[in-house]
């Protein structure tokens, strides 16, 4: 039987592989061919989707984007032993969009049947785990430590430094958070994995869940992602019911129960001891820390929180070896980062490269400029919390370090370009209306500052006291940044101060500064 | 949303039983309940309390802290809006203009006669196929005020 693939993505169904899928079952069974239909995750190549790939002695044969419409023709055109057809895209891995990217946290996403075990363990599934039940809790540390991995949340954080700090806290009871809140717009990585391979954050937390002896888990899943929860749901009972995790980790190892809760529309759960707050059953209130959560975390216990990217990585760096994961990548910054291209751009999607990769190569190489065919602009990198940048910082590359010193973040490595319509001015107003309508009210700088923010840059889009009024927001970025408990508060000013840095004329509304802007 | 139950005591009460033993179970409790009753109605709030041995005012402010949760039924059809970075760059704002217009609602509003509810969600993943939409549940990329019109009429509520 021939197994045709169409995603169950919930981008491919966004723009029509739902349908697409029902008319190719249709036509299959009126011309009384049997295939065998996989509805596999997403490939990534999102302006491609809903992307049709058919199993051929040759490999794997891509069409897309396909519409309900096409698919009489692509049977026309045999299509299912690979025929020739103006949607074409000839064997997916020759694809150079997908070609020439690292896959390692991704490399089952969209081959496999997200929820087929059997297509799990063939795709190199367990293995990770099943050397990590090998090792002592403390080696385990000790290899995700060499491995370079630090926290794809946002933060950058050790991945192996915080677990070494949960196994050596005493408790009788330990947990494994998986941070799936993916709030920060612009990205998409998580649940692309949640929906397209699932099994491989069950073994990842499964992993960290040996590693410093917790027995329970749970995945806290932002209510926006509903296919997602469906999807890690069933993966959760199937990987149960089949004994791989729950009484006894692939039977042999020690018990560990994971359990997927979904979180209720509040971007500052993202943030860690607001997602723990959250999961007992409370407003999500930030904590002050210390304690941290890996001494005191979720219920009072010691807690490792990561976010999914980091602990879906974690089995390939046991089934490869640390020094494998290591060897990619610049400077501190080890390995790869899965990077969503979105917004204004041709081909968006997701592209997985070792750090060191430019934002120039990504937008102007994989992405071809913007969507909308008019000039590049800006682009902002990191979700809503990080910077604006223009043309003349496209060549930083993507490491850590780098986007510290032009005063920016990688994030949770979202990348959102704008083309010449962009008004940065507007942008910073929202930034300051996000976090206005965000903030937890914990403290007064988020609380307050952010609506002030927002006035005071209305003020400047009026022309009101423009003088008076910038050094009012810079002085109000500058309380932000130094009085706010967490980074809702303390990095909105990012996306704040490099607009103005960078961007000074969209400030600057008096009228003499306006034709070259208002020109179109 | 379009087939959610009338409010009933008894059956709160069951939905509550069947999952209060969950660890921090108040976030379930409250989205079983909006699942069921479409809203979480002020009268659930002292039985989440009893059961899980808290104060009114706490479940309160809980009930009151997340976006999700709503005090009142929306309408029949509830139409999400993504309004974050990625949509705004491929003209989310002028869509909201447009959608506000075709549905007759203002944002974060339900229409008079309870036909449709549109709301603001910030980011819904979906931000290489900007501008996103989520229409009782289901995802929509690309979608333009064209777009938008042929699912409105799909659902045939538009003004
Ligand atoms: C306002 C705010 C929102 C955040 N949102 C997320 C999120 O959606 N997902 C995430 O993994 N981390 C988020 N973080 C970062 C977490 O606090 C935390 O650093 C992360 O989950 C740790 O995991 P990692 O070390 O694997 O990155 C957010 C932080 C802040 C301040
Ligand atoms: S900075 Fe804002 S979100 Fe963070 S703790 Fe303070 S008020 Fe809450
Ligand atoms: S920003 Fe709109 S879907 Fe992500």
């Amino acid at each position: 039987m021939i197994r045709t693939f169409v995603p169950i993505d919930a981008a491919a169904l966004s723009v029509g592989a739902g349908r697409v899928a029902k008319a190719i079952a249709e036509a299959a069974a009126a011309r009384g061919i049997a295939i065998d239909l996989v509805r596999n995750g997403s490939r990534g190549l999102l302006w491609l989707e809903p992307l049709v790939e058919v199993e051929t002695p040759a490999g794997r044969v891509a069409y897309g984007p396909v519409a309900p419409a096409d698919v009489t023709g692509l049977f026309d055109a045999d299509f299912l032993n690979g025929g020739a057809h103006a949607l074409s895209l000839g064997l997916t891995e020759d694809i150079p969009y997908l070609k020439r990217q690292e896959r390692l946290t991704f490399a089952r996403c969209g081959i496999v049947d997200p929820l087929s075990l059997e297509d799990y363990r063939a795709h190199g599934g367990w293995k990770g785990l099943e050397k990590a039940l090998t090792l002592t809790g403390a080696e385990i540390v000790e290899q995700v430590t060499q491995s370079g991995l630090r926290g794809r949340g946002g933060a950058g954080f050790p991945t192996g430094i915080k677990w070494r700090t949960v196994l050596n806290a005493p408790a009788d009871q330990k947990y494994v958070v998986c941070n799936a809140d993916e709030g920060d717009s612009g990205t998409f990585a998580d649940r692309m994995l949640m929906e397209g391979d699932p099994y491989a954050l069950i073994e990842g937390m499964a992993i960290a869940a040996i590693a410093v002896g917790a027995t329970l888990g749970f995945v806290y899943i932002r209510s926006e992602y509903p296919h997602a929860f469906r999807t890690f749901s069933a993966a959760i009972a199937r990987a149960t019911e089949a004994g791989l995790i729950g009484a006894s980790v692939l039977g042999t190892g020690p018990a560990f129960h994971l359990e997927a809760r979904l979180g209720a529309g509040a971007y500052i759960c993202g943030e860690e001891t607001s997602l723990l707050e959250s999961l007992e059953g409370k407003r999500g209130l930030v904590r002050f820390k210390p304690p941290l959560p890996a001494i005191e975390g979720l219920f009072g216990k010691p807690t490792i929180v990561n976010n999914l990217v980091s602990l879906a990585t974690v089995p390939v760096i046991f089934e490869k070896g640390w020094e494998h994961y290591r060897d990619f990548g610049m400077g501190r910054s080890r390995g790869t980062l899965p990077i969503q291209l979105a917004g204004n751009i041709k081909q968006g999607g997701l592209i997985e490269r070792a750090f060191g990769i430019t934002l120039r190569e990504l937008i102007e190489d994989y992405g071809q400029g913007t969507a909308s065919g008019r000039p590049f602009r800006a682009v902002q990198v990191g979700g809503p919390l990080g910077a604006y940048f223009p043309e003349a910082l496209l060549d930083t590359p993507l490491d850590y370090e780098a986007f510290a010193a032009v005063k920016g973040m990688l994030g949770h490595g979202g990348v959102v370009v704008f083309d010449d319509q962009v008004d940065l001015a507007e942008q910073a107003k929202f930034a300051m209306e996000f976090c206005a309508e965000e903030s937890c009210g914990k403290c007064t700088p988020c609380r307050i500052g952010s609506t002030r923010g927002a006035e005071v840059i209305d003020k400047i889009i009026a022309d009101e006291e423009r003088g008076n009024n910038l050094v009012l927001l810079a002085d109000l970025c500058t309380l932000m940044l130094d009085g706010s408990l967490c980074a809702l508060g303390g990095l909105t000013p990012y996306p704040v101060l490099s607009a103005l840095t960078h961007f000074p004329d969209d400030f600057d509304r008096t009228a003499a500064a306006r034709p070259a802007r208002a020109a179109e | 949303m379009a087939h959610a139950a009338p409010f009933d005591r008894e059956i709160a009460r069951n939905v509550i039983a069947a999952l209060k033993h969950l660890p921090g179970a108040t976030l379930p409790i409250l989205h079983a309940l909006q699942d069921r009753f479409g809203y979480v109605d002020a009268d659930a709030v002292p039985l989440i309390a009893d059961a899980l041995n808290l104060s009114r005012a706490e479940i309160h402010g809980v009930v009151s802290f997340y976006h999700d949760f709503r005090d009142a039924p929306a309408g029949d059809h509830v139409v999400k809006l993504c309004r974050a970075e990625a949509c705004q760059s491929m003209g989310c704002r002028d869509l909201e203009r447009h959608a506000e217009a075709r549905l007759g609602v203002a944002m974060g509003a339900t229409r008079a006669d309870g036909r449709a509810t549109l709301e603001a969600v910030y980011c819904l993943g979906n931000c290489a196929l900007s501008p996103a939409v989520m229409i009782d549940g289901e995802l929509y990329g690309r979608v333009d005020a064209a777009r938008f019109d042929e699912l409105i009429d799909e659902l045939g509520v538009g003004r």
